[in-house]
């Protein structure tokens, strides 16, 4: 897409970021309606999430350009993403790990 | 983003723009060399008092004594403070400036034959972060509430409450900001501005160590900075994200919100401090392979198993953080995985380690200064790693934690590991940045003594902390019967610890001697084969070298059959 | 003195150095938000039942969905003011800039309500753990929309022409620059809302 200088290639970008401008909007409002539908709190939990991150693709997808970007950027956000991955869930496991046993300032006791 | 236009080129600086307000990589280089060596005699002063505190519990401290009130004797929480700002100094603002800030910034544009770093700004902009952390770090010292005094791990709930950690964590978040900044760069730059033909795997061991290096700063740090942010929080705004419900303090319950987690701190922050011992020493790793393979006078002995391991080496670092925290009562299986994981991250140092001994193998060697520090590197490195394996296994943690085996443990790394790897990069380059070359005869000077008094410092640690005493007591232990068998090892480290102040003396004498009146160095003066050497002596102002870079061999072509030299330059065909 | 690859691409990575820059920084601001995240999370579960979404239900959903939707909006804006760049045209570049500009200040400004409708309440970071990490993670963002006004403001003021005339190719490598950061702020807010609003 950066190599492609055209007008009419730009002008064609133009049309696809007004769309997703459009459905940006949708999800929005679909985000906020869904928050109250009556489930779970897991399963809203989940739902917000999905549509979060679909958003967040539209977003980096087509603004970002991230769809034509180079190898080079995405090995290095791939990257960044496993180890949030990691940040985020290792220790959450560790919490729930160690819940069963004994950590009195967990639980506030 | 730079936007530096034409008409900037050609007028005449003056001494604050080219010397102070600089954006040449090169001076740059040196100013974070030169803070991070006055930072480091600082951090090292600190623990000159300690030591004293520990040899001679409750007597006058001699000279400086009188800092510390009226009667010249260390307090406990003197002595927690300078505990405190001695890890602190010696890592933040020491080591990490002087591996990544000077000598990344000086030598991988060098290495790769580039003119300046991608963004010379931002470089600018990191040093002088760096530089006003630094200032606010000292400060403390002379805040009202003192230093921080809660270590450099800087625990919840005990530094939520405890003087001086306010200072503490504002520094904090500009040194992150800092090597944020810089590591960037140095990516940018090893990705974007290679010579012509320097292909990955003929990127030097040093460039390579420095790109992953990078990566770790880039991608671990945050998350502290994120835990600095919130610790400030429950500092100033008096939230409790590390503070948990019912919380006593002198009998009484703290009056907080309550539900948070101190165990997230520790999760957060050792995060970023486990890829941080990479940090500290991937670089020592790659000067000391250039060292090598230099004065072995033969290619390096395994170089892609090196650079694999490398990366290997800083991918897996990320997942090994909780082999700090076996003792807060996570469960089994967790701390089997971070064990499984803490005995796998050991595979690639041993490769890299076994790697830089069998290059010895079979090679003439040259025992100049560089050389003999970066042979002392390794059996140091290697005591360190190896001691460090049972404090990776969670049975054998349970009983070494907290204890002078700890303490030694990891100053075998960064200690006689790491400072001798950067003594020894000082003394390898020294000529490429000065034109000048340092004293052999003072070096060995410099040499022999540190070695021995590294060991004196360290290696009795060991018995201390088998014998199980604690590393955080003001008096060394002196109030506890177990202790008592080895508390006579304390005035010898003691004294041990002064000696080595001493045989610094020569080292600084060397570098004002030689910078005034040292041999003149030649382009190439150690027939090195790496692509800095191209560069006149020291390298040209803005540009670094005098004509195009173009790379022809891998790096470490030494002893090449039927050549006239035994080198063959990357930069020559 | 120029450095290379600060306007052309270099052959072997297709990239230009501005790039790569700001998507290492951005890859790091990733794992800056991530560490609050987690936290969040850690704070969740460590919370009594009930806690985290007896304090989301005092904030406002209606002048959050309105500060999504500024956003989103500035986000176009921006991405258009990059292509207007691409087709040469520097005066409608100057009226998405300024729409850009608009859309955050009116962000800025929502946002101070909010904070404010908060103090009147007694509402502080300090009131609950939720209360602490909502203002600690709002806070951080709006310090990057901040950042962003300021660099924004840079491009827009007058002497942006100057930059333009000088070295057009250069001034559309640093827009498109910083329109990464600001759709990356975006994406942040995109997943600040539900988290903190809605769930």
């Amino acid at each position: 897409m950066s190599n492609d200088h055209s007008k009419e290639s730009i002008q064609e970008h133009i049309r696809v970021y007004l769309m997703v401008f459009g459905a940006l909007a949708v999800l929005t409002v679909i985000t906020v309606l869904a928050s109250f539908i009556e489930v779970s709190t897991s399963e809203g939990i989940f739902l917000a999430l999905i549509i979060a991150s679909v958003k967040a693709s539209l977003v980096a997808g087509y603004f970002m350009h991230l769809i034509t970007e180079k190898g080079m950027i995405i090995s290095i956000l791939l990257l960044t993403v496993f180890f949030f991955f990691i940040m985020i869930f290792l220790p959450l496991i560790s919490y729930t790990d160690s819940a069963g046993t004994h950590v009195p300032w967990v639980d506030g006791q | 983003m730079s936007s530096s236009s034409n008409n900037h080129d050609h007028h005449e600086e003056n001494f604050i723009q080219k010397y102070i307000f600089s954006v040449d990589h090169k001076v740059i280089g040196i100013q974070y060399g030169i803070t991070s060596l006055l930072f480091l005699l600082f951090g090292f002063s600190l623990m000159a008092i300690m030591r004293w505190q520990l040899a001679y519990p409750g007597t006058e401290i001699p000279i400086v004594g009188f800092i510390f009130g009226e009667s010249g004797v260390l307090a406990s929480e003197q002595y927690n403070s300078l505990g405190a700002m001695h890890g602190t100094i010696m890592i933040f603002l020491g080591i990490v400036p002087l591996a990544v800030g000077a000598f990344g910034n000086y030598l991988v544009p060098l290495q790769i034959g580039a003119i300046d770093m991608a963004f010379p700004k931002l470089n600018a902009a990191s040093y002088w972060t760096y530089f006003v952390g630094g200032v606010i770090m000292i400060s403390s010292f002379f805040m009202p509430e003192g230093a921080a005094r809660s270590g450099w791990t800087s625990y919840p709930p005990l530094s939520v409450f405890e003087n001086g950690q306010t200072i503490w964590l504002i520094s904090m978040i500009f040194l992150i900001t800092s090597s944020l900044l810089g590591s960037m760069n140095i990516i940018v730059t090893i990705v974007q501005l290679r010579a012509p033909g320097l292909t990955w795997m003929r990127l030097p061991i040093f460039t390579w160590a420095q790109f992953v290096t990078s990566f770790l700063l880039v991608l671990a740090f945050p998350p502290l900075e994120a835990a600095a942010v919130m610790q400030l929080m429950d500092r100033v705004a008096g939230t409790s994200f590390f503070l948990p419900s019912g919380l006593v303090m002198s009998g009484e319950i703290v009056d907080v919100a309550g539900s948070g987690s101190p165990l997230l701190w520790q999760h957060l922050f050792w995060f970023l401090a486990h890829p941080e011992v990479y940090v500290l020493i991937l670089p020592a790793l790659g000067i000391v392979g250039e060292i090598l393979a230099n004065n072995t006078r033969k290619p390096i002995w395994g170089f892609k198993s090196i650079i694999y391991s490398m990366v290997f080496l800083g991918f897996i670092s990320f997942i090994v953080w909780a082999h700090h925290m076996f003792l807060t009562g996570m469960g089994q299986a967790m701390s089997a995985f971070f064990q499984t994981t803490t005995m796998i991250i050991s595979i690639p140092s041993v490769v890299i380690l076994t790697s830089y001994f069998l290059s010895l193998w079979g090679g003439s060697i040259r025992f100049n200064t560089p050389m003999l520090f970066a042979l002392a590197f390794l059996p140091m490195f290697g005591i360190g790693g190896l001691t460090g394996l049972p404090l990776g296994l969670a049975a054998s943690d349970i009983y070494l934690h907290d204890t002078y085996y700890v303490i030694g443990h990891f100053h075998y790394v960064v200690a006689p590991g790491t400072i001798f790897a950067l003594f020894a990069g000082i003394y390898y380059w020294f000529p490429k940045m000065t034109g000048k070359k340092m004293s052999e005869m003072l070096g060995k000077l410099h040499f022999w003594p540190s070695l021995i008094f590294m060991n004196g410092i360290f290696m009795p640690m060991f018995i201390q902390g088998l014998a199980g005493v604690s590393r955080r007591l003001a008096d060394g232990g002196q109030s506890y019967a177990h202790a008592s068998g080895v508390l006579e090892w304390n005035e010898f480290m003691s004294i041990s610890a002064f000696c080595l102040g001493l045989a610094q003396i020569p080292f600084i004498v060397n570098i004002i001697m030689s910078l005034y009146s040292g041999q003149k160095a030649s382009r190439n003066p150690w027939d090195s084969t790496t692509v800095e050497w191209a560069a006149p002596s020291p390298p040209v102002g803005h540009g670094n070298f005098d004509g195009p870079i173009n790379v022809y061999h891998t790096a470490y072509e030494y002893s090449v059959p039927d050549d006239k030299k035994d080198f063959k330059p990357q930069f020559e065909n | 003195m120029e450095i290379p690859y600060s306007i052309e691409e270099r052959e072997d990575t297709g990239l230009i150095n501005s790039k790569l820059g700001i998507w290492i920084f951005l890859a790091s601001e990733v794992m800056l938000f991530g560490g609050l995240f987690s936290a969040y999370i850690f704070l969740r579960i460590a919370a009594p039942p009930g806690d985290f979404e007896y304090w989301a239900s005092k904030l406002s959903v209606p002048m959050a969905t309105v500060n999504t939707m500024v956003l989103i909006s500035s986000s176009v804006s921006m991405v258009m003011a990059w292509a207007s760049l691409k087709l040469k045209d520097f005066s409608k570049y100057k009226m998405y800039m300024g729409i850009t500009l608009l859309c955050s200040a009116l962000f800025m400004v929502i946002k101070y309500f909010e904070y404010t409708s908060k103090f009147s309440h007694d509402i502080f970071p300090s009131t609950s753990n939720f209360m602490a990490i909502y203002f600690t993670l709002t806070g951080l963002h709006g310090l990057h929309i901040l950042g962003g006004v300021i660099v924004m403001l840079y491009f827009y003021l007058p002497i942006s022409h100057k930059l333009w005339e000088e070295q057009p190719e250069h001034f559309t490598n640093r827009i498109e620059a910083l329109g990464l950061y600001w759709h990356f702020v975006d994406l942040v807010w995109i997943f600040l809302f539900p988290v903190l609003y809605l769930l």
